[in-house]
């Protein structure tokens, strides 16, 4: 594992390769295409396991898009072209034998703004088990339901109005829903696409320490705007700038020490 | 500690994916079954319409020569009569070849100038008198209503359009001549073997009784032709023409179809005599209706239809127009507009043959308006299509940015300026393919016209909105109720040329707004 | 004619006005345009309007009111002893002889009275005729000259106009609200005259059609029977065939188009599908007539079923292909209106697209398809054609397919299209089974409406 990890992206400086274990995700020379707009160029990262990384960077900077790569959410956009090489447990997920339903499952996804089915609170976290075939007696499903909900910190609020739209709770709520929705699959990975930014302040502190209680069981990655919430979620920080990976490092040195000139005015706050 | 559970995941996902996948494959399969589905109705619409109406294009006809005998055409010699006193007249210094109306019998007013009078009466009772004189009344008092009697107008009135019609009885025999035996007798003729009344009759049935008619406008046409021996080409019969055009088969025992054994012996003589031949169908293009199928013509539904439409046009559109942009434009926003909107958007969705009922009990009953009029027709449809038309044109002015009416209110022009100078301009596309999207629907539609009486025969070409007529839509419907093989391909045909004209209309819509789109 | 030349007339004096007001109100200031209130063609149309609005007024009133004074008086002048004994009938058609007579037309019958009271019917119609052209253009006139007086600087010619613009808009607007109205009073005072003839319960809850009233009033027991629940079991049979063929295809085609087709095959397919709701219906009746009917009843034959010639299920399927396109575009607008988040939701779980349309897209654009598909139901009973031309006459009740039946539209069509007298019960029916039809789609539109207006505020 540990032989292919300097395969030197040339022109993205400054990625000191962060290795406490194998990487959970190892992505190689990725550049993705929507039509004519080169929107991410040959980033190279790896991701490690059971830790928060967080993408930060000015709007339009790629952070997104490259998110959207790890779990093939690209490809339900037509003009969209991707290539490169992305690894997930040592295994290409754009091979042609990956199967987009199985990597789904494994790779969580939690959206920009709450998007709550609309059905009842229960039928949305059991949405994803049910397809999946994951329990087998309704018993386990109530079980597994209930335990979502526990970890995504929502159960006590809820758990006497299962049965109503998930719509009707409040915008927090909601994006606990969706988080708990994607706990419920058992995923391995879980990325979050500015999961806080149609959150009011209260409703994103407890979103970020539940993000924070969620690195002991899952590897996490998060799309911010907010340089604060890095710092206060992620253990590692990467910067995109006009499609480039500018620097990847350690959250805390990221922010304290950058090695970029790009960075350094980013996170004084001289451009954004 | 989550690997157990993730790797559970990973298997039972694996596990469950060949049955998941086999599921999207199904419910791909019945999208493209659907597709397919729509498609093939479709085109089984067309191939069947195409079909059977294409062969309506063409007619099968014969080439007669036929003598016009003086005895059989005009057996008064009612000509000479009428060139005798057309001849007097004219001596007389009264030209009534100028007055061709006086001659026309098909002419319902007729009159004569005033100082023509006495000469008029000469040429009635062999001399001049005034309209007053003893003499006169007393002839009138034999010939007219005794009301007519002091009133010279209808006295004068009166003895022109007598006088017209004694000039005017060779037009009459001509017009009412027997043409049919000439046609039987050269139909004769060519088959001098045949004898029986029976045979006879049915051997007059394979040529058209149209060619009666053909006869007839060569007569009145060049009257000359009295006596003469002339070749025509008229049509065979409906039954004939379907049957070389094969949808009558041969092949089926005689009682099944409806030609006869002789007939199609005769039929195949003529043909291999060189006699048959088979020609553009004009008649369907500029011919009225007509209970025979091989005379029958869609001209004068395209006219009715054309008359309907103006109508609908000339209403709909202002109106449609008006109330859009008062609604969009200006109207407050109460109760009252609120229940204008309502309104709107229920007339748009309610059945048509309502909209018939509606012109039957007001338009009709209440108002007196003529039945079968396209004037009426056009009233129903105004209503109908009106809907349609304010909403297009609401969603056009809805897609007229704010931005340029501020502008215009900016420089100061009034509301009504800034509406009628920037965006009813700007949204007159769109519009325009609105209204002319409600056209289409109004040609074609059928059953409110049915209450209003335009199912009617009408063999002649409606000359005005408030001639009887029927409609394209309306004679697809009358010819499909006829029992005639011949009418099917007619109707089919009828069907095509509908479509024509609603396949432009439908294109013209698209090239407007393709042309003047614009994006904001 | 002479009607249409007394508005050319009006229209050259509408001309002139607009022509005096642009004059004067220019010529009031000494040529400065700038010192009036409004521009001089303001001006123009102030005057155009105070010429047009009361000429056309009172030329209107006379052609509404000249016919019934001219029926009116002839009437009166005929000799007593000749009207003394006629019906009002036979009254009405001697006023019809003397119309013709006066227009120089065929009459059924002419006699003294007659001809002598159509020359005076002739007579005071030229009068009338002198009269009315006389009156409109001195009001014409008058009115340009009245408001050529009213012209000064400071007049508002523009709002004034705007005004009068604004209320001809309005008027326009309220043909709606008049059409709405026409059709219910219409529809409500001649099913009024006919459950004065045949009971209200009898109708509606009735188990026999038959509708043949007695030529004549001395016929005994043949009255007809108007019980309209066959016809409503025929419309009902043959709708539901409608949609149960129209709902599953125009459904999937929406959905196959919304969330499989490439956009290439979008462009090329909806079109085509779209050309269907362009044929006029007539065009469907004829091809049900002539080629399903005959396809089924022959159908039927192989294995030996007896399917009628002008079975239901003919009908049925044929109005289900004209709905299609009207189900698949409504479903197509609400599937498009489902949030692409909803759908990256699901995929981000790793759900397959048939899952994600099945369980999330569907359950959440249903009331907006139930909407259209209510919608698409009374789009089917309402339509006419189809079955006039392929569904029969006899109003069997039965829910079976293969049969014929008959429809409230056909009856409508049967009873009224010929000429009938206007006070049978039997064409009277025909405006009962008219009021039950709007009422019921009415109905229908009310709760598709709301239920689609209610889906589309919820993604708004």
């Amino acid at each position: 594992m540990s032989t292919e990890q300097r395969p030197v992206p040339t022109p993205t400086i400054g990625i000191p390769l962060m290795t406490d274990g194998t990487p959970k995700v190892a992505a190689r020379n990725v550049n993705v295409y929507y039509g004519d707009k080169h929107a991410i160029r040959d980033v190279s990262m790896d991701i490690s396991q059971r830790e928060v990384t967080a993408f930060i960077g000015p709007s339009g900077c790629g952070k997104s898009t490259f998110l959207r790569c790890l779990n093939r959410m690209n490809d339900t956009i037509d003009i969209c072209r991707i290539d490169g090489r992305i690894a997930i447990d040592d295994q290409d997920i754009y091979d042609r034998k990956m199967d987009v339903v199985q990597l789904r499952a494994l790779v969580g996804m939690v959206f920009q703004k709450p998007n709550p089915f609309p059905k009842s609170i229960f039928e949305n976290i059991a949405y994803g088990p049910r397809i999946h075939g994951l329990v087998d007696h309704k018993s386990d499903l109530d079980q597994l339901v209930q335990s979502s909900l526990e970890r995504a910190g929502l159960w006590k609020e809820v758990k006497d109005r299962l049965d109503q739209p998930g719509t009707g709770l409040s915008g927090g709520q909601q994006q606990r829903l969706c988080i708990a929705r994607a706990i419920a699959v058992q995923p391995e990975i879980i990325l979050m696409d500015e999961p806080c930014s149609a959150l009011d302040p209260i409703a994103t502190s407890i979103v970020e320490d539940l993000i924070d209680e969620l690195r002991a069981s899952y590897t996490i990655v998060i799309v911010t705007h907010s340089m604060s919430q890095a710092a206060r979620v992620s253990q590692k920080t990467a910067f995109f700038h006009l499609g480039d990976l500018v620097e990847f490092d350690e959250t805390e040195k990221l922010f304290t020490n950058p090695q970029e000139q790009r960075t350094q005015d980013y996170v004084t706050g001289r451009f954004g | 500690m989550n690997t157990t559970t993730s790797g559970a995941t990973r298997d039972k996902v694996a596990r469950s994916l060949k049955r998941r996948y086999a599921a999207e494959k199904r419910f791909q399969a019945y999208g493209i079954t659907a597709i397919v589905l729509a498609l093939a109705m479709i085109l089984t619409l067309f191939v069947t319409i195409f079909g059977t109406g294409y062969t309506a294009l063409w007619q099968t006809m014969i080439n007669l020569e036929v003598t016009l005998y003086p005895q059989d055409i005009d057996p008064d010699n009612s000509r000479d009569a009428a060139a005798r006193t057309i001849a007097a007249a004219r001596a007389k210094g009264i030209d009534l070849d100028e007055k061709a109306h006086l001659l026309d019998p098909r002419t319902a007013k007729q009159q004569a100038l005033e100082s023509d009078i006495a000469t008029l009466s000469e040429l009635a009772l062999g001399r001049p008198m005034t309209a007053d004189s003893p003499e006169l009344i007393a002839f009138l008092k034999d010939k007219f209503l005794p009301a007519n009697i002091g009133d010279e107008a209808l006295v004068k009135d009166s003895l022109a359009a007598w006088l017209g019609n004694e000039a005017g009885a060779f037009n009459r025999t001509i017009q009412s001549a027997d043409y049919l035996r000439p046609v039987k007798q050269s139909i004769s003729d060519l088959f001098p073997e045949v004898s029986g009344r029976r045979d006879k009759r049915s051997l007059y049935e394979i040529v058209s009784p149209g060619a009666t008619y053909v006869l007839r406008d060569m007569v009145l046409e060049n009257p000359d032709l009295i006596g003469q021996r002339i070749s025509v080409t008229v049509p065979m019969s409906d039954d004939i023409d379907q049957l070389e055009k094969g949808a009558i088969r041969a092949d089926l025992p005689e009682s099944e179809r409806r030609v006869k054994d002789n007939q199609i012996a005769w039929f195949e003589r003529l043909k291999d005599r060189g006699l048959i031949e088979t020609t553009f169908n004009t008649t369907l293009f500029t011919a009225g209706d007509s209970r025979e199928p091989e005379l029958a013509g869609i001209w004068g539904a395209v006219v009715g239809s054309f008359f309907t439409l103006l109508v609908t046009l000339l209403l709909s559109f202002p109106i449609g127009v008006a109330a859009a942009v008062y609604l969009e434009e200006f109207a407050p926003t109460n109760w009252f507009t609120d229940l204008i909107e309502v309104n709107i958007n229920n007339l748009a969705a309610v059945p048509s043959i309502v909209f018939g009922l509606l012109g039957l009990a007001v338009f009709l009953n209440f108002f007196g308006m003529p039945r079968s009029a396209p004037v009426v027709g056009g009233l129903v449809l105004t209503l109908m299509t009106l809907p349609t038309i304010i909403i297009a044109s609401r969603a056009a002015l809805k897609s007229v940015p704010p931005s340029i009416r501020e502008a215009a209110l900016g420089i100061g022009a009034s509301k009504m300026q800034s509406v009628f100078h920037h965006v009813l301009p700007l949204a007159m596309p769109g519009m325009l393919t609105g209204t002319i999207i409600g056209m289409a629907q109004a040609l074609g539609e059928t059953a409110p016209l049915l209450m209003i009486g335009m199912v009617a025969f009408i063999v002649d070409i409606p000359g005005s909105p408030f001639d009887s007529a029927t409609v394209m839509p309306v004679q697809i419907y009358l010819w499909s109720d006829s029992p005639e093989r011949a009418f099917t391909e007619r109707t089919s045909a009828a069907i095509m040329i509908l479509l024509a004209f609603l396949i432009f209309m439908n294109a013209a819509a698209v090239v407007l707004r393709k042309r003047f789109e614009r994006r904001w | 004619m002479q009607t249409f030349m007394l508005i050319l007339a009006v229209g050259a004096l509408i001309l002139i006005g607009f022509q005096v007001g642009h004059r004067r109100s220019v010529a009031i200031v000494g040529g400065k345009a700038s010192q009036l209130h409004s521009l001089p063609g303001y001006h123009g149309f102030y005057i155009a309007l105070w010429c047009a609005i009361p000429a056309l007024m009172v030329m209107a009133a006379w052609l509404v009111m000249e016919p019934i004074l001219l029926d009116s008086a002839v009437m009166a002048s005929l000799p007593a002893e000749f009207t003394a004994s006629k019906t009002d009938a036979q009254l009405s058609l001697i006023l019809n002889d003397i119309r013709n007579i006066a227009a120089g037309n065929i009459a059924s019958e002419r006699s003294e009275v007659t001809v002598l009271a159509a020359q005076r019917y002739a007579e005071w119609k030229q009068t009338s005729l002198i009269a009315r052209v006389i009156v409109v253009l001195a009001v014409a006139a008058a009115a340009i000259v009245y408001a050529r007086r009213r012209i000064h600087p400071g007049l508002r010619a523009r709002n004034a106009v705007e005004n009068v613009i604004k209320t001809l808009m309005i008027l326009c607007s309220l043909i709606a609200i008049l059409t709405t109205v026409g059709i219910v009073l219409s529809l409500l005072f001649e099913s009024g005259r006919f459950f004065e003839k045949v009971p209200f319960t009898d109708f509606l809850f009735g188990i026999e059609w038959s509708p043949q009233t007695a030529l004549r009033k001395d016929q005994v027991g043949s009255s007809g029977a108007f019980g309209a629940i066959p016809l409503f079991g025929g419309t009902f049979l043959i709708s539901f065939i409608a949609l149960c063929v129209a709902v599953p295809i125009g459904l999937m085609t929406a959905i196959y188009m919304a969330e499989y087709a490439s956009r290439k095959i979008r462009s090329a397919v909806k079109p085509v599908v779209e050309i269907l709701a362009g044929v006029p219906t007539v065009v469907y009746g004829f091809f049900a007539a002539l080629t399903v009917a005959p396809l089924f009843r022959d159908t039927g034959a192989v294995f030996g079923i007896g399917i009628s010639s002008e079975s239901a299920l003919a009908a049925g399927v044929v109005m289900g292909i004209m709905i299609i396109p009207f189900v698949s575009s409504l479903s197509d607008d609400v599937i498009n209106a489902v949030p692409q988040s909803m759908r990256d939701g699901s995929y981000g779980l790793g759900a397959t697209r048939s899952e994600t349309i099945r369980k999330v897209v569907l359950p959440a654009a249903l009331p907006g398809i139930v909407g259209g598909v209510l919608l698409a139901a009374s789009r089917a009973i309402g339509e006419t054609m189809i079955v006039v031309m392929a569904a029969g006459l006899a109003a069997n009740l039965t829910a079976n397919p293969f049969e014929a039946v008959s429809t409230v539209t056909v009856q409508v069509v049967t009873l009224l299209v010929g000429d009938q007298e206007f006070d049978s019960a039997k064409t009277l029916a025909a405006f009962a089974l008219g009021l039950v039809l709007f009422c019921i789609t009415l109905l229908l539109n009310v709760i598709a409406l709301h239920v689609v207006r209610k889906y589309r505020e919820q993604y708004e």
